[in-house]
């Protein structure tokens, strides 16, 4: 049994690792949730977009990873700024599920926007980065490097939202949306900061996401409903929640992937949201009070 | 809404005969397919709309149709179970799904956008399921009904004939519109609206909020693992990515937020332009056209959300009631 115990450890660390970068993903999604009461169902196909961003300047116009990976997140922080004026703000006063859908339709406009752009291709950076090997288990450098932006991008971000005065308005502006205008904060503008820095994010993962998986106009869908589901479990608008969530999510998926197929550590994942909404549904009702 | 009047039951009755007679008489193998598509797609939406109108927003309907048309043609191939009997099999999965899924959704509260949310879990559960038991539903590669030797049977629910799809197509989606009036004429109706206006003033006026969100949520249900069954055994081909998962979902929000939510024939107004639209795009550009459709269809979404909430159809027939409302005034 020892040799499955290896691989068992192996999973749990890999699943440590990818929790590191849907913790990310779920972040830049609680944020935008959080501050401007919205959810960008289209938050992955953002992703997408930064990652054709990596591959473009990396591979195309040849600029390196360590200048490309700037420009894609400043790109994509650019296009979560778009996103809010174009189609955020004149609905701001609407239904939420009006907004909600009209980020679906956003979905499919980039989802086919990269497909009449970039073609159905997969592509990749062709960057091969060595796998580590600690005491027998393998650990691919590209994860571990994920990991550890991710933790950074987190730390990053808790500093700023804590530190700064702009952080400090953002983070008022989530707890009464209504008292803060009537102090003098301009809530617009902390609406396109927000969606800068939540863009931002998306960004900052598509730089990690791209050293691990192919490019291609649906790759939002695999990893899309996943982030959504982290952070509803964790509670929408809860970072702290939706980090624990997202290491569970990805432990789940890790060690189910490991005994049967991939896809069956995701439907494992999937049925441990839906029964956690019977176990504990104040993970998804914590906001709401 | 009130009843029909007179008048007008012969209008109706001259329309279902057109709508009947006309496209059987003009034969047509590609209008007859396209009709036959818009017909089943029509069916699917107006499902959609059924729990949609009353702001429960599911993206979750592209797994009850996979459940429908999976579960028959599963049932047909390995069971040998004929679509007769496999159909409400199928029915009654999707039932129990929506089920498991809604009660703790309702019974602890979860509404509008997190709903949606969940119920998006939903789609990717049953597109993974599918994809991951690949042994028995061909995964990603999509699955084909065993056909019948020579095409045609009753019992397989196997029809070489287009016309004979046109009108059980018809007379689903005609099924559709009913139970759509029926619902719109009960007292669900008004307990649903006051649902979605205010659960507590609902559930205070004597509304079991549970129970009446449940009932609209398994027809709803229903009905869309129907028209999954149907399109299945119309195409005898069926993929994940074309009956269930996240887009399919998403398709049918489109399409009844184009056509009209609050009407009846909003739903098939907007499977009409969105097929249509692809067709013309599909033609027009031919092979070169891979995700301009789409492009379109979400930019559509996202301008009819901002500029005309009411879709298409809701927004003419709301000027043409405003219109004679003022001048009596």
């Amino acid at each position: 049994m020892g040799f499955l115990d290896i691989f068992l450890v192996e999973a749990l660390v890999n699943g440590l690792l990818l929790g590191g970068v849907l913790a990310l993903l779920a972040l830049g999604l609680n944020l935008i949730f959080g501050v401007i009461d919205v959810a960008w169902i289209c938050y992955a196909e953002l992703v997408m977009f930064g990652m054709y961003a990596m591959y473009y300047f990396a591979v195309v116009y040849g600029l390196g990873y360590w200048i490309a990976a700037p420009l894609s997140i400043a790109g994509v922080g650019l296009m979560g700024v778009a996103l809010h004026l174009l189609v955020i703000s004149p609905l701001l006063a609407s239904a939420p599920i009006n907004q909600l859908l009209a980020t679906g339709g956003v979905l499919f406009f980039l989802q086919s926007l990269a497909t009449v752009m970039f073609g159905i291709d997969f592509r990749n950076l062709g960057i091969r980065l060595p796998t580590i090997e600690v005491a027998d288990v393998f650990i691919s450098y590209a994860r571990l490097l994920a990991f550890g932006a991710a933790l950074a991008g987190m730390v990053a971000l808790y500093l700023f939202l804590t530190r700064t005065y702009v952080g400090t308005a953002i983070r008022a502006i989530s707890q009464d949306r209504q008292i803060m205008a009537l102090m003098g904060v301009d809530t617009r503008r902390i609406y396109v900061i927000t969606s800068a820095v939540g863009g931002a994010l998306a960004g900052l993962a598509a730089c990690l996401l791209v050293l691990q998986y192919d490019v291609h106009p649906f790759v939002g869908l695999s990893f899309g409903p996943i982030t959504f589901m982290i952070c509803v479990m964790g509670g929408l608008g809860n970072m702290i929640g939706g980090f624990i969530a997202a290491f569970i999510f990805a432990e789940i998926i890790s060690v189910g992937g490991l005994y049967l197929d991939l896809e069956w550590g995701y439907v494992f994942a999937f049925v441990f949201f839906i029964a956690m909404m019977f176990v504990r549904p104040e993970g998804l009702l914590a906001r709401r009070s | 809404m009130n009843a029909i009047p007179k008048g007008k039951v012969g209008l109706w009755a001259g329309a279902a005969a057109a709508l009947v007679i006309l496209p059987l008489a003009w034969g047509a193998p590609y209008p007859m397919h396209i009709m036959i598509t818009i017909l089943i797609w029509s069916f699917a939406y107006t499902s959609w709309s059924m729990m949609g109108r009353f702001g429960l927003v599911s993206l979750g309907h592209g797994g009850f149709m996979g459940v429908g048309a999976y579960v028959t043609a599963l049932a047909w191939n390995n069971l040998g179970l004929s679509p007769w009997l496999g159909i409400p099999l199928g029915l009654l999965c999707a039932a129990l799904l929506a089920l498991v899924v809604a009660w703790p959704c309702f019974r602890f509260r979860i509404t509008g956008h997190y709903f949606a949310l969940v119920t998006l879990a939903l789609s990717g559960i049953v597109l993974q399921v599918i994809v991951a038991t690949r042994g028995l539903t061909g995964g990603s590669l999509g699955y084909t009904p065993d056909r019948v030797p020579g095409g045609s049977s009753i019992i397989a629910f196997q029809f070489t004939d287009k016309a004979t799809w046109y009108l059980i197509a018809l007379a689903v989606w005609a099924a559709g519109l009913v139970i759509w009036y029926a619902v719109e004429r009960s007292m669900m109706r008004y307990a649903l609206e006051a649902i979605s206006e205010d659960e507590d003033a609902a559930a205070a006026a004597g509304v079991n909020v549970t129970a009446e969100k449940l009932k609209i949520t398994v027809i709803s249900a229903m009905m869309t693992a129907m028209s999954g069954a149907l399109y299945c055994q119309y195409q005898m081909f069926v993929s994940p990515d074309t009956v269930s998962g996240i887009s399919v979902s998403l398709q049918m929000v489109f399409a009844v937020v184009v056509g009209g939510l609050y009407v009846a024939l909003g739903p098939t107004i907007g499977a009409v332009i969105t097929i249509l639209l692809g067709e013309a795009l599909r033609i027009g550009f031919g092979p070169s056209a891979v995700g301009w459709d789409n492009l379109i269809y979400g930019l559509l979404l996202v301008v009819f959300i901002i500029f005309l909430p009411q879709g298409i159809l809701g927004s003419i027939m709301g000027a043409l009631r405003r219109t004679p409302a003022r001048a009596s005034a």
